[in-house]
């Protein structure tokens, strides 16, 4: 069951080596990461995507509680947050097909952030799973190059983590 | 203004720190300079660095205090790192100080130069890399303050040459408070009368004690639980000595080396109340069967425990000590006769066994039982690991004092430096070490420091001249056999004690045995005593 991680953490040099560490040492795989700071300077806070079964994830959400640096954690599912992903996806475009690229981009609320004479780079910022549609959607016309940055995510409504 | 060497040593004298392990290189030598300067700090140079690790652990586990231990970097520090993962399988709270290239030189590859503090990672509680000396003082108040709360662990303070050196106004930084580190100690009311109620109903309850039973010094409650509850008592070998071996609640200790009784007791219960216990593989093969067969309670100061092995009917988070004085208070006494007198008649079946006296080689059964006619009321044992550690762990007999041996991570030749630390913590206790060939070769240049700190410490040395455990499994399990395993030109014991001037019998018939012991009790000195097993001696005696 895929599930998403929120973590809480002191912003320091080392700390998100020890958390990804526990990962590792566990085999689990991370599915995507995604660390900044939060209203305060002194905290980061890391989202992550993890794809276990319930027990490994709660023994991994023990484990992270261990860590010293690490200030709260808290794990949801996809009904309890909002979660979005920023995705740059560069696609090669002539003079021909710009305007079908454009149409699409529009209709998934994506923009065009920077053109040459043959390529076109499309931003969107959406969920995972829209985002793979999109990614779909310009694959005929030959993309070059994609970077995303991973989930974060917030809890819906007035509650928060920390 | 101070350096920071100055405000490490005041650190440490401010936790009341007054002798630590170590061994000395370039990059920590501002330190030791600072150390040399102020003079009341003891340091008790050890002969090879993972060695100060174990005797910090020695000394922690008798003291009760942080034991502190201090390398320079790279190989000063990796060779410390198996006594930072012994001390951590086990609990047990040790800060490590290690030596660091220069800050503007990390990450080089310069000489003596390793990333210890990322190789460490999987196994201590807490690591820093100090990168500015102002930050030390909190540092140092931090380590020890992680280092002995919560579950214990061990703690590695990194401090490059150069932040050593580093001149600042020292200012003092306060009481502890950290934000992400805030354990749970006092249980959670509801679920001790949960378990209270557990108990009331349980016709065949268990408890089974493990370490953490010592780290919250809770001896004398696991006693008063088993009396007032009538509810008989295992232990993990880790929990040895929890209670009394002659108490008559006292079914043994549980797991795949353990004793006959106390695994029937283990897959017969039907409810089993774990304290202080991590339901290691060694301990309890088979989780999943006493989950099925048993409601389980789970006591444990450390939440990532408790579901770990095994998914407990009632978890209880929290200092043992606590949650027990907590749990008497309730009407918990069950109605467990039939069940305690049948395992009292097989245990003490069991413990009365003896095997026929020999004259070529030394029985380890008969040999413990011998010892621990002798062995003041309050001894200090301390096993190293292989077939000594499961002869010392079953048959040995723990009344007031405490049976010691690297449980969690096993590592061979620990026995010798931790029964060293033993005796820096407690000069007069009587401590006998019980190690094997194997394992005594593995630190014995220990006795070099042993010998120049006229430590009054007895070693118990079975000579079988090979691997027994290794060699054990190989004839078990593996179609080859007994492969490289032997070691037919071991060296003369006795002579080897002599070079170090320590006082050596080597006994091989039993007949002298009472005698042998007698004399390595009473010579006032460090004394090795080395037994002659048969090489086919197995840990499967019954």
């Amino acid at each position: 069951m895929k599930q998403i991680i929120s973590v809480l953490t002191e912003n320091q040099a080392g700390a998100l080596n020890k958390i990804t560490g526990l990962f590792a040492r566990r085999a689990f795989n991370i599915e995507s990461l995604a660390v900044g700071v939060t209203e305060d300077k002194s905290i980061s806070r890391i989202t992550m995507i993890v794809d276990s079964g319930n027990n490994a994830v709660e023994q991994i959400e023990k484990q992270l509680n261990k860590l010293v640096p690490v200030i709260k954690v808290r794990r949801f599912d996809d009904s309890e947050v909002i979660g979005k992903e920023l995705a740059m996806i560069k696609v090669a475009a002539n003079s021909k097909n710009r305007g079908e690229i454009k149409n699409l981009a529009d209709i998934m609320d994506a923009r065009i952030t920077d053109i040459s004479a043959a390529t076109m780079t499309v931003e969107i910022s959406e969920s995972p799973d829209k985002i793979d549609l999109f990614e779909e959607m310009m694959r005929p016309y030959g993309i070059q190059e994609v970077a995303r940055t991973g989930i974060v995510a917030l809890q819906k409504g007035s509650s928060s983590i920390g | 203004m101070i350096t920071g060497a100055k405000a490490m040593v005041k650190g440490l004298k401010e936790q009341g720190v007054d002798i630590m392990f170590g061994y000395p290189g370039a990059t920590i030598c501002p330190f030791y300079d600072e150390l040399a300067k102020d003079g009341t700090i003891r340091h008790i140079l050890v002969r090879q660095e993972q060695n100060a690790g174990h005797m910090a652990s020695g000394y922690a586990r008798k003291s009760g205090r942080v034991g502190v231990c201090v390398v320079t970097s790279g190989p000063g520090a990796t060779n410390l790192i198996t006594g930072i993962a012994t001390a951590y399988m086990d609990s047990i709270p040790i800060v490590a100080i290690t030596g660091q290239v220069a800050t503007d030189m990390l990450g080089r590859d310069v000489f003596q130069e390793v990333d210890i503090t990322g190789a460490c990672a999987p196994f201590v509680k807490h690591s820093y890399l100090v990168k500015d000396a102002r930050e030390l003082p909190r540092i140092m108040r931090e380590a020890f303050h992680i280092a002995s709360t919560g579950r214990p662990g061990p703690v590695l303070i990194d401090v490059p040459s150069d932040v050593q050196n580093q001149q600042f106004e020292y200012k003092d930084p306060g009481e502890v408070n950290i934000r992400g580190y805030k354990p749970s100690i006092t249980g959670n009311m509801k679920q001790i009368k949960k378990v209270a109620a557990e108990i009331q109903v349980a016709k065949k309850p268990l408890i089974c004690a493990g370490g953490g039973v010592f780290s919250s010094g809770a001896q004398d409650l696991i006693k008063k639980l088993s009396d007032k509850g009538k509810i008989p008592v295992v232990t993990t070998m880790m929990g040895l000595g929890a209670i009394p071996t002659s108490d008559p609640m006292n079914m043994g200790m549980i797991g795949q080396f353990g004793h006959k009784t106390a695994n029937y007791a283990l897959n017969h219960t039907d409810l089993l109340v774990l304290i202080g216990a991590r339901v290691g593989d060694r301990a309890v093969t088979a989780p999943d069967r006493v989950e099925e067969q048993s409601r389980t309670i789970h006591i444990d100061i450390d939440p990532a425990e408790i579901g770990k092995n095994m998914t407990p009917t009632v978890p209880l988070v929290g200092d043992v000590r606590h949650i027990l004085e907590k749990l008497l208070e309730f009407d918990i006494e069950t109605d467990s006769g039939e069940w305690s007198q049948e395992l009292q008649q097989l245990a003490s079946e069991e413990r009365n066994k003896v095997s026929a006296k020999r004259e070529q080689t030394i029985g380890p059964r008969n040999f413990m039982h011998a010892l621990s006619a002798q062995l003041d009321d309050d001894a200090y044992v301390v096993a190293d690991v292989g077939q000594n550690q499961i002869w010392a762990g079953k048959y040995i007999e723990v009344k007031k004092g405490r049976f010691l041996t690297s449980g969690g991570l096993g590592t061979m030749g620990y026995s010798l430096p931790a029964g060293a630390g033993v005796k820096f913590a407690d000069r007069d206790r009587q401590t006998v070490v019980v190690c094997g060939d194997g394992s005594f070769q593995m630190t014995m240049n220990e006795l070099s420091t042993i010998a120049e700190n006229d430590l009054n410490l007895k070693v118990v040395l079975f000579n079988n001249r090979k691997l027994g455990m290794v060699n054990e499994i190989q004839k078990k399990a593996y179609s080859e056999g007994p492969f490289a395993v032997s070691m037919p030109d071991t060296p003369d014991f006795c002579k080897l004690a002599d070079a170090f001037g320590i006082r050596c019998r080597r006994l091989s018939d039993e007949n002298q045995m009472e005698d042998a012991i007698r004399e390595m009790l009473s010579h006032d000195g460090p004394f090795l005593l080395e037994c002659v097993v048969d090489p086919d001696e197995s840990t499967m005696l019954q």
